[in-house]
């Protein structure tokens, strides 16, 4: 049995990864990938708890996360269709006319 | 019928809702006209049949308080629709529905082919739903919205030829000068209600005019009272010093003249004085105050009305000094003598200014009384009926103006003294002669108008009976009210009538005081015979010797140009009042505290927005990516707190 602790581990290792990915990255692409990888690693929480704790409505949870990223992707990247259609670039630091 | 005395008030509300909201679409002059007189003789079938019933009670019992709806319920103060039936306000009620109907059936002549014609007859009966509440309120607050409302009526309706010019402005400006020094007016009344409402813990008349006399409130407070009620009386019946704009109203259209600004709106002063006499009896200095101002208006107003050419300036200072008079017998203690002559100046006043305005209607709006002369040939019965009211504002007996008259100087004489009895009698010897200036130079002598460009005739029925109504009345109105020391002590009618009314003040005021009859018949006789005197001298002055008229004028240059310049007053109270107080609006409210301190302090509050926001929006960079830091910042910071402060 692995303890809990290696889990929370790895997901907060994870979700460090994907908090850097956003910060850094300037391809749309890429940081949108850093933020399902800060998701899976909350989902990875959610899981590791529930079975600590031997109580299913965490893995429920994981269900409805993974149903909102999957969403959350099918307009991303429409955006990101439509900016690129535009501006021929998906570089986040050209991307900012909406300022003062 | 006196359960029902609100529909005297609800018909005329009908008429003006209709032609007020409709009449513009109706367009039919006999329509709206129909509808405008009918139900202001609705109303007064309401009041004859009221006041009937009332005379049919005993005397103790012809007060009655007749509730509506209640209208402000708050704290200690319960203004209701109510209104109080007495011998008082019925009287009130009479003169106005009356003769209020006589002159809105004139008015369906006289108003012929104006384009405003629905909107006329709108006002005509606004004006008298807010009469109607003015006289039968039984509070001060619902007084004071009638007070109010006849007000606003007065503004509209000498406003109503608001495109046109008049003297050295516009008709607007007229009217805008009427309303403003009648606010004035109202500053008082409201002062005074304050007071009442403060000692007294309401504001029914019921409740505080019986409280007065036995109340042991200080003297001082009933003076204050008095003289604020007062102010406000001032203001609407165009006393010393709030007289200027009633000459100026005259640039309304003439039936206007005649019912608001000679018959009901400027008695409402009186009537005030006269329902809460109590008070005044309460307050010896005001009631001096009252009869002073009263005598010197009468006199002042007088000696102007003796120089006017313009024939409705003649009949407003007239009215003005009628007023005078009114208050006169208000201050010496005489209320039923008071309220008597409000009743027959109503009659005869009435007819002289419809008389005018017949006369106005057939010289084409010509006003100049020089540009008469010799109309009797062509408006015999405008003619007959003008000289029967100025016979009776003459005060020869026996019409009706003899007796009110008659009674009010003698009340100054009995009361307040040889001086009041002789400033009275030389006012009314100068109405006399004014009077009948204006009919010779009007009606008689030489004709002195264009006969090309001016075709005098005789107004329409519609007017003329209207005047034969108003003469009749003129005529046999005052015997009613005749002399007790012709009849006896309860000979006169109208004073036995209203005797109840003012049975707590006059208890309080009685001097004591004897006369025996003689002096009476002495002074009477006295002032008949000056008033025929000044008529035969008017008379003998402007149509046999014109030149005696003009060098009196010429001679006496300076007194000539300021009577004819009303004394100077409104030039007087516009350098002294009116101008320093725009200067003072000028460079003090609207330069400095208007543009400085409020715009300066709603642009201030902008300009450090602006500057504040300068530096702050530099944070909207555009750049995703320093959102998210920021983000990520404030969550961990957050998150630290929060674990932190376990």
């Amino acid at each position: 049995m692995i303890p809990l602790e290696y889990y929370l581990i790895l997901s907060a290792f994870m979700f460090v990864t994907g908090v850097a990915g956003v910060l850094t990255r300037r391809n749309a692409i890429v940081v949108f990938m850093s933020i399902e990888l800060m998701l899976n690693s909350a989902n990875l929480t959610f899981v590791a708890y529930s079975s600590f704790f031997g109580d299913v409505i965490g893995q429920l949870f994981v269900f409805f996360v993974m149903a909102v990223a999957a969403a959350e992707v099918a307009i991303g990247l429409a955006i990101i269709i439509a900016i690129f259609r535009n501006k021929v670039t998906i570089n986040i630091d050209e991307i900012n006319i909406l300022k003062w | 019928m006196t359960e029902y005395i609100y529909l005297a008030v609800l018909f005329p509300l009908i008429g003006f809702l209709i032609n007020g909201l409709f009449g513009r679409l109706i367009k039919n002059e006999k329509i709206v006209g129909g509808i405008g007189a009918g139900m202001v003789g609705l109303a007064f079938l309401v009041v004859v049949f009221s006041f009937f019933e009332t005379l049919g009670l005993p005397a103790d019992q012809r007060s009655r308080i007749i509730k509506w709806f209640t209208w402000i319920k708050a704290g200690g103060i319960d203004a209701a629709f109510s209104y109080q039936v007495d011998q008082l306000s019925l009287t009130m009620s009479l003169i106005v529905t009356g003769v209020g109907f006589i002159i809105h059936v004139y008015s369906i002549g006289y108003m012929h082919g104006d384009k405003g014609f629905w909107r006329f007859f709108a006002y005509m009966n606004l004006f008298i739903v807010a009469m109607m509440n003015l006289v039968l309120a039984d509070n001060f607050v619902l007084l004071f919205l009638g007070w109010e409302g006849v007000g606003l009526c007065s503004y509209l309706l000498i406003g109503f030829y608001y495109d046109r010019k008049f003297e050295k402005g516009t008709v607007a400006d007229a009217s805008k000068k009427a309303f403003v020094v009648n606010r004035i007016g109202d500053f008082g009344f409201l002062v005074a209600m304050f007071f009442v409402f403060y000692y007294f813990k309401s504001l029914n008349f019921s409740e505080v005019l019986p409280l007065v006399a036995g109340s042991g409130i200080e003297p001082w407070i009933f003076e204050a009272i008095a003289i604020f009620l007062f102010i406000g009386a001032t203001g609407k019946s165009a006393q010393i010093p709030l007289f200027v704009w009633l000459p100026d109203a005259m640039a309304g259209p003439t039936p206007v003249s005649a019912l608001i600004h000679a018959a009901t709106m400027v008695t409402a002063g009186v009537y005030l004085v006269a329902r809460t006499s109590v008070i005044f009896a309460m307050a010896p200095t005001a009631m001096m105050v009252v009869a002073i101002i009263g005598l010197f208006t009468a006199l002042f107003a007088a000696t102007i009305g003796l120089v006017q050419n313009d024939i409705k300036k003649v009949l407003a200072y007239s009215t003005v000094s009628q007023l005078g008079y009114m208050f006169l017998a208000l201050g010496m203690g005489a209320f039923s003598a008071g309220i008597f002559h409000v009743m027959t100046h109503a009659f005869f006043k009435a007819l002289l200014f419809l008389g005018a305005g017949s006369v106005i209607h057939g010289m084409h709006e010509e006003q100049d009384i020089r540009n008469y002369g010799g109309l009797k040939k062509y408006m015999p019965k405008t003619y007959l009926t003008f000289a029967i009211a100025a016979v009776a504002i003459s005060g020869i007996p026996p019409l009706s103006g003899f007796f009110s008259k008659d009674e009010i100087l003698w009340m100054a004489y009995a009361n307040g003294g040889l001086f009041f009895w002789i400033i009275g009698a030389i006012t009314a010897l100068m109405t006399a002669f004014y009077m009948f200036r204006l009919l010779s130079l009007t009606f008689e002598g030489k004709e002195r108008f264009d006969h090309h460009r001016v075709h005098p005739h005789e107004s329409p029925n519609i007017m003329v009976i209207p005047l034969i109504v108003l003469a009749v009345l003129s005529v046999i109105g005052g015997f009613i009210g005749l002399p007790k020391v012709f009849v006896g002590e309860h000979g006169n009618l109208f004073e036995v009538w209203l005797a109840p009314i003012f049975k707590d003040a006059t208890r309080k005021l009685s001097t004591g005081n004897i006369h025996s009859h003689l002096e009476e018949y002495l002074l009477m006789a006295t002032s008949v015979v000056g008033a025929v005197a000044s008529i035969m001298l008017a008379r003998h002055i402007y149509l046999r010797k014109p030149e005696i008229a003009t060098s009196i004028s010429e001679s006496f240059k300076g007194v000539y140009k300021t009577l004819l310049n009303k004394y100077f007053v409104d030039e007087f109270y516009q350098k002294v009042i009116i101008t320093p107080l725009v200067k003072l609006s000028d460079s003090v409210l609207f330069k400095f505290t208007d543009a400085k301190i409020i715009d300066g302090a709603v642009n201030g509050t902008a300009k450090v927005i602006d500057f504040a926001s300068g530096y702050a929006r530099k944070f909207q960079t555009g750049v995703t990516q320093f959102y998210a830091v920021i983000m990520m910042i404030a969550i961990t910071g957050t998150l630290f707190w929060i674990i932190l402060s376990f």
